[in-house]
């Protein structure tokens, strides 16, 4: 394979030579000596910086809120950027793995597929997964080696009318081992060459099922992939890896490896409350955590569960019908939908900001953990009506953010 | 006499509300500093609203709060970094011992004295700046300008904490004292020379941040190192705040350099009076400020032989840049340093008790560091292909203290006569022609987003703002 090593997605702190006027006062700040220095330049350890940004506002120029989106096993070493008179620009392999993926994102195109980063935001986001989460694995199917696995099931899961294609994909492992847990990931190795003749980038997926399985007792999982035909100016691309998914057979063979991801993850602690909010096919990690703990329902969890849904119409949100079964003492369901004809435009942050007194309750108590996922841009949005619903509800968001990020309980990943 | 609301006038982290003592010392020095901030400082600029970043407490998300205040406003604050649980003294005779948590008596009037040394530079520069707020080149740097001037404020208030807090009635009077003192005053001058020169201009400016304040990053440096604990704290934080002044003066003296290469590739020239004719500043005038800060702030470290050094570091007052991070045995008994001299002429090299030699480690320490920021200007010809490369002047060059005072020593560090040295000396030091041209070409701009034609813009704002921010609100 040409591939890359991993398609972890990191998104590494640098500090611009340009700028730095090397004064030490990162070093000094930074509480877990992730930033050192030699006789030329200040720089960041990738593998110990965890982005609590505690080193931002201290610096006097600027210099260190720098940030480059790598893959993880190809960050920068400290001794590479020892040496460096300029910043690298954004680019390189992580890009090329990127930009393959953005070919076939698009505008709605809320697929968790798409970019081969599914990336999480450990700036804004908490860099730890809760403190009751079950240890993942990570890694154990890579390019060089990656597993086979059947395809048992393939299902459209909007209505045939919508333009929206959204599948809901089993993968069943056989005998051999995928320990997943709800959170992760895995990548897909597309068949066939991207022009420059090299293989496919892999693509990456959330995993939309719970850890015993799509059904209990099976060694499977699910994906839910949404068949991408546009690019983000609306012109006609074929998504190289979401087509292939979505048109694939009962008894087909997919290369997978992963599987990946260890900070989102659901808490495992019985009184553990889970606010969710996504978009599109964001809703995959939130359907397996939200399965799992369905499962365990008569096993004392005592914890809530909030949900915020957003799509274009409820004919294109996935698992609609579903949701709507679920008991409402089980999980409270708010979608919101921008695309209603006759209806004004409303994002998943409005129906929060609606339901500000009980995502308030929710903030107030230290058991509740928040999960987002869905396209980039929603991120702001969300971030901003969680600041507003906690300054109204005299939360001050300043302190609670930090406390959130630290303690395991915010955690963000989009694409 | 007002009186003083202590939790939100004066943020702190040293229990103020509860002690008295401080607290009516606080009382009696705090309107006497507002008189002489009204006074001495910025001048005419008491009514703007200035984007300041103001300390509010001591942990990551307070000590950068970021927002539009009148600098008398400004929350001036007594921080020190928090303490560390059984901290032992790590250097000199009493190393092993915990740290001091009150002044030791026999130590007290040398502590005392390195104290009311540190805090009178910084109303000096304020002094010093005053007038620069009327000829600043943009309005982001008149944002910079007054940042500086607040936090040498805090910093004065800093020391005087230490003073009253730690040495009665002798400390109160040196408190007040560092008000009464003035930069420049033949009558009562401020203590050390560097900080009785003018700054006339900005390139002076910017040159006295880089150079002059990173003598204070070192001074601080050394002093948290200190085993008197209060002191170590209170330096450790005023360091966090040092670091912007020398962002100031670096990136503006590589701004300045940046407009002028870029007008010498304009017009194709390296001809002096073409460059003048264009606004900008020539590089060999560049130099000369250079030779000029960088020799006068070297003398700030004293003799170079020094038994008040030896005394200082040996009772454990005074350590050395980074001593946590050195790994000999932090008492140097029996260890050499080598130290310029000159003899027959010529430039020599003799070794010396290491003890007696510590202003000169410190004083190389400096250099080290100045040294390779000049580097950095240089690579901004670099990139602009231009051949030419600043160079700090040798250390010898004129120089007002210690061995070299009074010895003639060319840029290069050759001993000359005092015949060359008249020949030359405009050649290496600012001319009052080159100071009337640089002064010349002050003028106030202030619309956001615009710069005077002498210097380029900054590569990025304060805060993330953007560059053409409102840094400052004229009312």
């Amino acid at each position: 394979m040409n591939g890359p090593v991993s398609i972890e997605v990191l998104k590494q702190h640098l500090i611009d030579p340009e700028i730095c006027i090397r004064c030490n006062t990162c070093e000094e700040t930074c509480p877990i000596d992730a930033i050192t220095h030699d006789d030329n330049n200040y720089v960041v350890r990738a593998d110990v910086c965890n982005g609590c940004m505690a080193c931002v506002s201290p610096c006097p120029t600027g210099a260190i809120d720098n940030w480059r989106t790598v893959l993880r096993a190809e960050a920068y070493s400290i001794d590479e950027q020892f040496t460096w008179d300029v910043l690298p620009a954004q680019g390189t392999t992580a890009d090329d793995a990127l930009r393959a993926g953005q070919a076939e994102g698009g505008v709605g195109a809320q697929a968790a597929a798409e970019p081969a980063g599914i990336e999480v935001d450990t700036v804004r986001g908490s860099t730890v997964p809760p403190w009751s989460a079950a240890k993942p694995y990570v890694n154990l199917y890579t390019h060089k080696a990656p597993l086979r696995a059947t395809v048992v099931g393939n299902y459209r899961l909007t209505e045939a009318a919508t333009e929206s294609d959204i599948h809901h994909i089993v993968l069943d492992f056989g005998t051999t081992p995928f320990p997943v847990l709800e959170g992760q990931s895995l990548g897909i190795l597309p068949p066939g060459t991207a022009p420059d003749g090299r293989a496919h980038h892999a693509r990456q997926y959330s995993i939309a099922s719970p850890r015993d399985g799509e059904r209990k007792g099976y060694n499977n999982i699910s994906l839910t992939v949404k068949r991408v035909t546009q690019d983000y100016q609306g012109k006609r691309v074929d998504g190289v890896c979401s087509n292939y998914l979505c048109d694939l057979k009962k008894g087909d063979t997919v290369e997978v490896i992963g599987p990946f991801g260890n900070t989102f993850l659901m808490p495992n602690h019985a009184d553990s409350h889970l606010l969710m909010i996504c978009t599109g096919t964001g809703s995959a990690p939130m359907r397996a955590m939200t399965e799992y703990r369905r499962r365990r329902r008569l096993k004392g969890a005592t914890g809530k569960l909030m949900l915020f849904f957003g799509a274009r119409t409820q004919e294109e949100l996935p698992y609609f019908g579903p949701l709507l079964n679920l008991p409402k003492d089980f999980i409270d369901t708010n979608f919101a939908f921008s695309r209603t004809p006759g209806q004004p435009k409303r994002y998943v942050q409005d129906v929060m900001r609606e339901r500000a007194a009980d995502v308030a309750q929710l903030l107030r108590d230290d058991s509740t953990y928040i999960y987002v996922c869905g396209l980039k841009g929603m991120e702001d949005g969300v971030l901003q009506a969680l600041q507003a619903i906690a300054d109204q509800h005299g939360l001050a968001w300043e302190t609670l953010w930090p406390k959130l990020k630290r303690d395991g309980r915010l955690h963000l990943e989009t694409y | 006499m007002s009186s003083i609301n202590y939790s939100e006038k004066i943020p702190n982290n040293v229990n103020l509300a509860d002690d008295r003592t401080l607290q009516r010392a606080l009382e009696q020095w705090q309107p006497n500093f507002l008189s002489w901030w009204g006074d001495m400082g910025p001048e005419g600029s008491h009514g703007y609203d200035v984007y300041l970043r103001t300390a509010v407490s001591v942990d990551a998300g307070g000590w950068a709060h970021f927002d539009h205040v009148k600098m008398p406003d400004y929350r001036w604050g007594i921080f020190l970094t928090p303490g560390q649980e059984d901290r032992k003294i790590h250097f000199g005779e009493h190393k092993g011992e915990a740290a001091w948590q009150e002044v030791p008596g026999e130590h007290r009037a040398n502590l005392r004295r390195i104290i009311v040394t540190q805090g009178d530079t910084e109303p000096a520069s304020v002094e010093q700046q005053r007038h620069l707020g009327l000829t600043a080149p943009s309005m982001y740097d008149l944002r910079n300008l007054f940042q500086v001037n607040v936090e040498e404020g805090r910093h004065l208030w800093a020391m005087v904490y230490l003073l009253h807090r730690y040495f009665g009635r002798d400390g109160r009077e040196e408190a007040e004292a560092l008000l009464e003192r003035r930069s420049g005053d033949a009558d009562n001058p401020r203590i050390l020379g560097a900080f009785n020169e003018k700054t006339p201009d900005w390139l002076s400016f910017y040159m006295f941040t880089y150079f002059t304040d990173r003598d204070g990053k070192f001074q601080l440096s050394a002093l948290a190192e200190s085993g008197f604990d209060p002191l170590a704290r209170t330096t450790k934080f005023m360091l966090t705040e040092e670091a912007h002044h020398m962002f100031v003066g670096e990136s503006g003296v590589s701004r300045v350099i940046q407009r002028t290469a870029q007008v010498m590739n304009e017009l194709k020239t390296d001809d002096v009076s073409k460059i003048r004719a264009a606004g900008v500043i020539d590089l060999a005038t560049i130099q000369r400020y250079i030779n000029f800060h960088y020799s006068v702030t070297i003398d700030l470290f004293g003799a170079d032989q020094s038994s008040n050094a030896a005394t200082f570091y040996n009772s454990g007052l005074k350590g050395r840049y980074e001593e946590g991070k050195r790994d000999d045995d932090h008492q140097l008994n029996g260890q050499m340093y080598r130290l310029l001299d000159v003899q027959d002429g010529k430039l020599v090299e003799r070794e010396v008790p290491m003890l007696n030699a510590m202003n000169e480690v410190l004083r190389d320490d400096y250099i080290k560091d100045s040294v390779a920021g000049v580097g950095r200007w240089n690579k901004v010809l670099e990139k602009a292909g231009i051949d030419v490369r600043l160079t700090v002047p040798h250390k010898a060059f004129n120089r007002q203290i210690g061995t070299f005072a009074g010895v003639r020593v060319a840029p290069d560090g050759r001993v000359i006569s005092e015949a060359e040295w008249q020949a030359n000396q405009a050649k290496w030091l600012p001319t009052p022609e080159d100071r009337a041209y640089v002064a010349s070409l002050m003028g106030r701009v202030m619309e956001p987003g615009k710069f005077a034609n002498w210097i380029a813009p900054p590569a990025m704002g304060i805060n993330r703002q953007p560059v053409d921010f409102e840094y400052v609100r004229f009312n």
